[in-house]
């Protein structure tokens, strides 16, 4: 246990950590600020105003038309004639149902339908962080030295590499955990104050829960990985370089040569496709250079669909090959 | 007296592109209790792989090492509470202070919170404990490596080169806590390259060459053993050094004539010497035993004194190339 209080004091007290957490939240605050201030509560003045403008916008439309009918049969017969049609009663006449007042409101935030994306938003930021301070913990321990004097003083590597791991995932745990309390709150307000509230039922919570859930454990995946790798190579640049490695390589380069090669579902080597397919359920991608002809809708293109126990399944896989082998050089190699 | 940390036969072998080099090549130690045994040996002689084998960071390919009276590296969790120690270079994560460094040190190994203000104040650290690590000189690095050895009390101290970047007031001060520690019952085991402050403060010594034994016991016993019967002779003249070593040489002994004097051994009595010179009307300025110190034993044992116009190389001593270089 003084082990864990240890690590835990170490975790919070870097000045990298709180600069980093400090870092995350002034973005999600400028997140939370940019859709508060976007956003407007569906008002009957507000209501009231947008059907007015469609109203306008109808009549202009109307005159619009007529002024270019009148134009059209004025060039009847010369050589304007053929900017227009052959038979000016074709112009397009606009109807009232063209000009949906709903199309003229402003943007309201609908917890029910905008919540869950504002989730994911907070995982994206929260696991690159995760994945810097889980490096960084363990990664600046072994350059600078810290990791042999903790070594002199407990002697027992794996203990002692776990205990830190503990204490990062139940540091960043917690973090995310009111993070996302917070974030559900203040949503919520937002939802409240510009947007609304409605459609909220137990299943519709249920499925937020789930999606928090989802969130939480992608968060403490980054943090892990980035852990594991800073571990491996005794320094937290492994990490980092491991990371720039697997963007440069599978990103761009072996997804675009796939792409050039006419490679089906070379999207399915992009991390972000897994990560949405994680947070929202399932991920869709599209083959553009197929068609499944269909006789009622014609070509098609063939679909992949990643599912988010796939994408749960390549994460846990990724988790254990890196920790385990952070936890096997941990105990095999020397410490010099 | 028992011995708080027994080595026999260790050794470490290392694997790389270049071939195998051998480490530790069957190396032994002996450490009595409340002693301060000095741990010497030149550079790449394996004095750092043994302590940090006998810590458990280091793997070794065979031996045998006994710390407290527990077989080490496998009872080593549960001796570490009872063995200071600190390896090579002083190391700390730079943006943390002092004080937090040893609170957290503390923290880790259940040591009470009060000990951190008593070990800062006992290496001089107490008014600069509050300030980053990064901006401490490495001599107070170092103070600090030896208050985060000193934390958790411990029977055995293992100190490698503790008076590295220390001033001269801290170099006495390090040799003054030595002794008080060794008095109050504690036994220290200290590596150093300062060859006169072993000789100062050390009771017994281990000289390590190439991986192995060269030398141990008492300090006493050790330079007695390698001490020579040299006597160094002045006669009243510079010319009659010649004929003086000829006259000596006559008698049995061994002479190298140095530029201003003659460097006699194998001569069980003085007055031997001035006998043989007088009876060639020769007669002694100077007749003076040359005292053997720590340095010249420790240099002809590892065979590292300096040869005008050559330049040793790291791996070049005592019992090398045969054991130690590598390609073998």
């Amino acid at each position: 246990m003084s082990l864990y209080k240890a690590e835990t004091r170490r975790l919070i007290k870097r000045r990298f950590t709180k600069w980093l957490v400090a870092g995350s939240l002034v973005v999600l605050a400028a997140i939370l600020a940019g859709i508060f201030l976007t956003n407007q509560k569906s008002s009957p003045e507000v209501i009231a105003k947008a059907k007015a403008e469609a109203t306008q916008q109808y009549q202009q439309a109307v005159q619009r038309t007529a002024s270019d009918k009148q134009a059209c049969v004025a060039a009847q017969g010369t050589p304007n004639a053929s900017q227009w049609p052959s038979n000016c009663d074709d112009l397009y006449q606009p109807t009232p149902e063209d000009f949906d007042y709903r199309s003229y409101m402003p943007s309201t935030f609908e917890f029910s339908k905008n919540f869950t994306v504002m989730v994911t938003t907070l995982a994206a930021i929260f696991a690159l962080m995760a994945f810097v301070i889980g490096a960084s913990f363990v990664g600046a321990e072994w350059s600078s030295g810290g990791m042999m004097n903790l070594l002199l003083w407990r002697p027992q590597r794996l203990k002692v590499l776990g205990t830190k791991l503990v204490a990062l995932l139940v540091g960043m745990g917690v973090l995310t955990a009111a993070a996302l309390a917070a974030w559900t709150g203040l949503f919520w307000i937002v939802a409240t104050l510009r947007g609304t509230t409605t459609g909220m039922t137990a299943g519709a919570w249920q499925s937020v829960a789930l999606t928090e859930t989802r969130a939480t454990v992608l968060v403490l995946t980054a943090a892990a990985l980035g852990f594991g790798l800073a571990s491996l190579g005794r320094h937290t640049a492994m990490a980092l370089g491991a990371a720039i490695g697997v963007v440069i390589l599978f990103q761009f380069g072996l997804v675009t040569v796939l792409s050039m090669a006419k490679v089906k579902f070379a999207e399915a080597l992009l991390v972000p496709y897994w990560v949405q397919a994680w947070m929202d359920k399932s991920v869709k991608i599209e083959d553009y250079n197929s068609c499944d002809f269909s006789s009622t809708q014609g070509c098609q293109p063939a679909t992949l669909t990643i599912t988010w126990p796939m994408a749960g399944g390549v994460l846990a896989v990724a988790l254990v090959l890196v920790v385990g082998a952070a936890m096997w050089t941990m105990r095999s190699r020397d410490v010099t | 007296m028992s011995a708080v940390l027994e080595i026999a036969g260790l050794q470490k072998t290392y694997r790389s592109r270049k071939g195998v080099r051998r480490a530790l090549d069957g190396f032994d130690m002996v450490v009595e209790s409340g002693q301060v045994h000095g741990f010497l040996g030149p550079n790449g002689s394996g004095k750092t792989t043994t302590l940090r084998t006998l810590l458990g960071l280091i793997k070794p390919n065979g031996g045998r090492m006994v710390l407290l009276g527990r077989e080490v590296p496998a009872a080593l969790p549960e001796v570490a509470g009872q063995v200071g120690a600190i390896v090579e270079s002083p190391q700390f994560f730079g943006p943390f202070t002092a004080k937090d460094t040893l609170s957290l040190l503390a923290d880790a190994g259940g040591v009470d919170q009060r000990r951190v203000t008593e070990v800062l104040e006992l290496v001089g650290l107490r008014d600069r404990a509050k300030e980053r690590v990064k901006t401490y000189s490495l001599g107070m690095k170092q103070r600090l490596a030896v208050a985060s050895a000193l934390l958790k009390q411990p029977q055995l101290l293992i100190l490698d080169e503790p008076a590295n970047g220390l001033d001269p007031g801290g170099i006495r001060e390090m040799r003054t806590l030595m002794r008080n520690l060794a008095e109050s019952g504690m036994t220290v085991l200290l590596s150093s390259h300062i060859l006169g402050e072993i000789q100062l403060i050390c009771d017994s010594v281990t000289i390590i060459s190439a991986g192995r034994r060269v030398a141990t016991g008492s300090v006493a016993d050790v330079l007695a053993q390698h001490a020579s019967t040299s006597v160094r002779v002045r006669v009243e003249s510079d010319l009659d050094m010649p004929a003086a070593a000829e006259a000596l040489r006559a008698a049995g002994a061994e002479v190298r004539l140095e530029h201003d004097h003659l460097m006699v051994a194998n001569v069980d009595k003085p007055a031997l010497i001035t006998r043989a010179l007088a009876a060639r009307d020769l007669y002694v300025s100077e007749l003076a035993p040359v005292s053997v110190d720590l340095e010249s034993v420790f240099l002809e044992l590892t065979g590292t004194a300096p040869v005008e116009g050559q330049n040793r190389q790291v791996d070049q001593s005592a019992m090398s190339p045969a054991q130690g270089a590598w390609g073998q």
